[in-house]
């Protein structure tokens, strides 16, 4: 058999899975891209990236990062104590429950999380309105409701924390007894065996799930779209309203400069966890 | 994010059933001495506790607001009628129809190139790692907006142009769920003492590989079915009605029918889990050592 032939033989049970990736992923990503440089009328332009990186386009921009620098570390943070506690919770059954509730919740949004939201503290009747205002403390009175940029930083949360949970519960598979052993060995405190070994190897698994919370709550788009309907600037539902044509003529493109942005986001970010789980593979072997 | 968008689920060693059979080694820390059992003890109590708070009262108050069907009273009406209410039925049907062809289509092509991948090309491992979790980090709203710009027309006017793209989507899911199935098989192995009695190619993946793969085979296709029947913004800015999109619009006709359809679904979505990590878990044990 010919080297062409065999190196043929040897690609060709590939071709569906990449083909099917290439056809239905890359062309409408790469070609998204390009639209970003097109007038409507065909030929190059600039006009729709300055336009996408300035005025409200901008501030989406910034609040969408905003939202996605809090959304990966609060819940990096929480995410990884409620995975410790379920590491050294025995009992299967009631750790099975709550790594399978993670699964369920990390893929759990849009508008039946706002729905959720909306049930406990969505109104001044709500459950927890209610709640806090026989304790005292009325959120009503001082203009405090979900549907602000702070109330979607809460309900992210709903779906990030348990996202952390399924991303961060293997790292801790990967810290050895024996270190803990060894550690107390050598008269190491708790406090010191997590200052000298325990953080520091789980420092590049953190980092990179923090990367993850970030580009997942930087794609985000129903749960941001039920509960404030458009009226907090977010890049993706700023894309989102160019689809369903609450546009003026001849700025469609501009939803493609503004996708664009966030490929260009998104793919910094990759390169990054890239980096750290090479780092972090080393320790979970 | 929702079920669709918030794929994110599954990103390096993070599928759910994964990271149940993984976890079943017993818990690592052993805090001997100076009191470390009973502090470690309150602590995890405290954590639990502040998360049930944070995750638990938001359901109770969605399901206390879905049993006030009709004014302040107690009535379980939004779950009793939620099959006979409008476009119910229809919706259902198209994302039961959707799930169907994206499953097909998804295992037609994960299972042969998983396979494939481990047998002959082990060194792609990290490339497919990458590659299958780009889905999760494009975002939706992008990948649409491409797909709406260069599908031809005969396809944009199909509600299955969305299956295509959701077999797309569900691949982080379904391959992290094949990998694993197919790690604990000593693959070669039954490949070779396939083959040297006879079996050709379509055999050995038939009658070895297959049955072998039954569990991740059916966790994919759970999390497959999952995914389509919780995407929303591919299918609203298509403008097709599938179950999820169908929430969105009858919330204007009867929001309580709505919040009881959104917590009928979550539900469904944890006990079929469980049962498959259940279902896993047996078998893993009768399997022998990995």
């Amino acid at each position: 058999m010919s080297t062409g032939a065999r190196v043929v033989k040897t690609w060709a049970p590939l071709v569906p899975f990449a083909a099917w990736m290439f056809v239905f992923l890359g062309i409408p990503t790469i070609a998204v891209c390009i639209g970003a440089f097109q007038k409507e009328s065909g030929g190059f332009t600039m006009s729709n990236v300055n336009q996408a990186t300035s005025g409200v386009y901008l501030v989406g921009f910034e609040n969408s990062l905003k939202l996605g620098i809090i959304e990966a570390i609060v819940p990096a943070i929480a995410g990884t104590f409620i995975a410790y506690a379920i590491h050294t919770s025995r009992g299967s059954l009631l750790r099975r429950s709550l790594v399978t509730l993670s699964g369920v919740f990390a893929n759990f949004g849009g508008v039946p999380l706002a729905f959720l939201f909306i049930a406990a503290i969505g109104g001044e009747t709500a459950l927890v309105s209610n709640w806090l205002r026989d304790i005292g403390i009325d959120l009503y009175a001082h203009n405090i409701t979900i549907y602000t940029f702070g109330g979607v930083a809460l309900v992210y949360m709903y779906f990030q924390i348990p996202l952390m949970v399924l991303v961060i519960l293997p790292a801790f598979e990967g810290l050895k007894n024996s270190w803990h052993e060894a550690a107390e060995g050598l008269g190491a405190r708790s406090w010191e065996y997590w200052r000298y070994v325990g953080v520091p190897v789980l420092m590049p698994s953190i980092l990179g799930s923090a990367l993850l919370l970030f580009g997942s709550s930087l794609s985000a788009y129903a749960t941001a779209e039920a509960l404030t309907a458009g009226s907090i600037a977010l890049t993706p539902i700023q894309i989102g309203s160019f689809l369903n044509g609450n546009v003026l003529a001849g700025q469609e493109n501009i939803g493609k400069a503004l996708a664009l942005g966030l490929v260009v986001i998104i793919a910094v970010t990759m390169t990054l966890y890239v980096v750290l789980q090479r780092r972090a593979s080393r320790w979970l072997r | 994010m929702s079920v669709g968008i918030g794929v994110a689920g599954t990103l390096g060693r993070s599928d759910p059933l994964q990271v149940i059979q993984e976890s079943r080694s017993p818990g690592g820390s052993r805090l001997s001495g100076r009191g470390g059992w009973r502090s470690l003890r309150v602590w995890r109590l405290v954590v639990l506790a502040l998360a049930g708070l944070y995750f638990l009262v938001p359901l109770w108050a969605a399901f206390r607001f879905s049993l006030n069907y009709v004014g302040p009273g107690f009535s379980d009406q939004a779950y009793t009628q939620l099959t006979a209410q409008q476009g119910f039925s229809t919706a259902i049907w198209l994302s039961v129809q959707l799930a169907i062809v994206t499953t097909i289509v998804e295992l037609a092509i994960m299972v042969p190139t998983t396979i494939y991948i481990h047998l002959r090309l082990p060194r792609l491992k990290r490339v497919m790692d990458f590659v299958t979790a780009l889905p999760i980090v494009v975002p939706p709203v992008v990948l649409i907006l491409g797909v709406l710009q260069v599908a031809p027309n005969r396809l944009k006017s199909t509600p299955f142009l969305l299956a295509l793209e959701y077999v797309v989507l569900a691949v982080p899911f379904s391959y992290r769920a094949l990998d694993a199935g197919v790690r604990s098989l000593d693959l070669q192995t039954l490949v070779d003492a396939s083959r040297s009695l006879g079996g050709g190619w379509l055999t050995t993946m038939r009658r070895v590989l297959m049955p072998n793969m039954r569990v991740a085979i059916l966790s994919a296709t759970v999390l497959t079915v999952a995914l389509v029947l919780g995407e929303f913004t591919m299918a609203s800015l298509d403008l097709q009605q599938t179950f999820p999109t169908w929430i969105v619009v009858f919330d204007q006709t009867n929001a309580h029918v709505s919040v009881a359809a959104s917590l009928m679904a979550l539900l469904l979505t944890w006990v079929v889990l469980i049962g498959i990590s259940f279902f896993g878990g047996a078998r893993g044990k009768s399997g022998g050592p990995r």
